[in-house]
């Protein structure tokens, strides 16, 4: 697992990734992130979200630019399509944040990446959130994600990368373990 | 040597009737004393090795001071330690801590948000299968123990269930050698603390899933599915009856059988062989279980590791964890203050029965050094 000879560069600069883990365990109140984003409520289904800043080591931050993000319900459920339906931006978190994490364990362990590819599909039986079904749940049954890597590594190489990624993923962690949700009015 | 109960205290009454060394016989040895019996091959149970601990402490002729408990070690105002027990106090220019890695059942916080129906037992009540009321069995735990007790309760005719977690898979032999003759064969116990790559993640590593038994056979969550067990992922949260469990089993048994096909090509590579058999992969469900009812179940066995217990220890060498800061040993900030006995305290077989040779050695080495300086110094000041 070299790290400083290796040739490869996939754009992590894992160094720094590294130095802030030693840095954190001598000071663990700076790991205490707290991620933001605001929604507004457009018209029907229709909300745009926005993402500018989050708190981390120690201090507040502001993204480089502002992000934006409109969500509605599709046609199926008669409305006007126009963003992914939010359960689509959670298939995208989980998606996102194992392609990261498949990058940075890739530059971690000197593999070259030249193309990462994720196709991921989530099961959902709608009677739940339609109420139709007291016994069916709302959110996903199921999940499948399917990388497609191609990387100077062996299939068994590629197979640790993608694992590892799911062991060090927040979202993935976020979606297969319960986590205490509170929503006020205020 | 202060010891609470009796020499082997911990092997007599704190560990289950079933146990055996997970290390073959030849490999259970101390400094100038290994095993001389019968059967190299084989694995001590409890009376065996007690018994070997027994003769050793006769042969070193060591100074034991057997139910003496010690309720306090403290720093003294200039240098040394006061270490005070239920028995008399001493002052010692230097103190070695070899209280044992596994003084207490760790239990995560979620076993208090179990519904009160359901016993729960930690592997330090755990003695014998009839001990447990004949129900379904939540076994939370996939490492050495929780697989050793999940396989008693199975042939005890128990329905088992195990909560699985990141583990390491390890088979008992390959090509006709125990694994750990591979491990020592290819100098994995005898990498060090200060070379290893990760010494965090190198401490923390989860005891592999492995049984010494006469039969020799290998125990993997495959063992326990064949015999009925279901698996589940690691226990999330409790809410009612009702337990959820993450969606992480799949990930986790990907991860150690990668590992376990790693640490295989290792020692393909080693002797220069063309790969060996490899075993089959973890077998796990198309959607296993994230959600159960615990109405079903009679008992929890929590097989979720153990932790030392420091709370004698009147010295401010405890990091955020509670666990002692130390360099291979040597501990931070505590002239005079010594551990031992802990994984991969200098070595990755500083956990092992063996493993206490070289640690204790060097050890010892600095501690001499540490008393020879006292000495000098007080030369120098009369």
């Amino acid at each position: 697992m070299s790290t400083t000879e290796s040739a490869a560069d996939n754009g992590v600069n894992v160094e720094a990734l590294l130095d802030a883990r030693n840095a954190l365990t001598d000071a663990p109140e700076g790991a205490e992130f707290t991620w933001r984003a605001t929604n507004e409520w457009l018209r029907g289904t229709h909300s745009k979200s926005t993402v500018e800043q989050y708190r981390g080591l120690g201090e507040e931050h502001q993204h480089r630019s502002t992000f934006s993000y409109e969500a509605d319900h599709p046609e199926v459920f008669a409305a006007e399509d126009q963003g992914p339906a939010p359960v689509e931006f959670v298939l995208i978190g989980l998606a996102s944040c194992l392609t990261a994490g498949v990058a940075a364990v890739a530059q971690n362990r000197g593999i070259q990446l030249q193309s990462v590819k994720a196709t991921i599909e989530g099961d959902m039986n709608i009677l739940g959130i339609l109420g139709g079904d007291p016994e069916v749940r709302n959110g996903f049954n199921s999940i499948r994600v399917n990388f497609e890597i191609d990387a100077d590594a062996d299939a068994d190489e590629i197979a640790a990368l993608v694992a590892q990624s799911q062991k060090r993923s927040a979202v993935f962690d976020a979606i297969t373990n319960p986590t205490n949700v509170s929503v006020t009015i205020g | 040597m202060l010891e609470r109960g009796d020499v082997a205290n911990t092997w007599k009454r704190e560990r289950w009737d079933s146990l055996r060394l997970l290390t073959p016989n030849w490999q259970t040895r101390l400094p100038g004393l290994g095993y001389d019996g019968a059967d190299p091959d084989g694995f001590m149970g409890m009376p065996e090795l007690i018994a070997f601990l027994e003769r050793y402490a006769e042969h070193i002729d060591a100074p034991v001071r057997t139910n003496t408990t010690v309720t306090s070690v403290s720093p003294l105002p200039e240098q040394g330690y006061l270490v005070e027990t239920d028995d008399g106090e001493w002052e010692a220019a230097a103190v070695v801590l070899a209280s044992g890695p596994y003084n207490r059942p760790r239990v995560p916080a979620v076993a208090a948000s179990l519904p009160p129906e359901l016993e729960q037992l930690t592997p330090a009540d755990y003695k014998r299968p009839d001990q447990l009321r004949p129900g379904r069995v939540l076994v939370v735990g996939a490492s050495a123990t929780g697989i050793q007790l999940a396989d008693e309760l199975l042939r005890s005719g128990r329905d088992v269930t195990v909560a699985v977690g990141e583990h390491v898979r390890m088979p008992r032999s390959y090509r006709g050698r125990d694994i750990m003759w591979w491990l020592d064969r290819i100098g994995r116990l005898d990498e060090r603390y200060d070379e290893v790559d990760d010494l965090v993640r190198a401490r923390h590593v989860p005891s592999p899933q492995l049984v010494g038994t006469p039969e020799r056979a290998d125990l993997d969550l495959n063992a326990l599915t064949a015999q009925g067990a279901t698996l589940v992922g690691r226990l999330a949260a409790v809410n009612g009856a009702t337990a959820s469990f993450s969606g992480s089993l799949r990930n986790v048994c990907n991860l150690a059988d990668l590992k376990l096909k790693r640490l295989l090509d290792a020692i393909d590579a080693w002797e220069g062989l063309d790969a060996g058999p490899r075993p089959e992969p973890t077998r796990v469900d198309e959607n296993p279980k994230v959600l159960l009812d615990l109405a079903g179940f009679d008992t929890v066995l929590w097989a979720t590791g153990f932790r030392a217990d420091y709370s004698w220890l009147n010295v401010p060498v405890l990091d955020r964890k509670g666990e002692v800061r130390h360099d291979g040993g040597v501990v931070r900030d505590a002239p005079g203050l010594y551990r031992i006995g802990l994984n991969f305290l200098r070595r990755r077989k500083s956990s092992f029965i063996h493993g206490a040779e070289d640690d204790a050695r060097e050890l010892v080495e600095h501690l001499e050094g540490h008393l020879g300086g006292l000495r000098l110094e007080a030369e120098q000041m009369t």
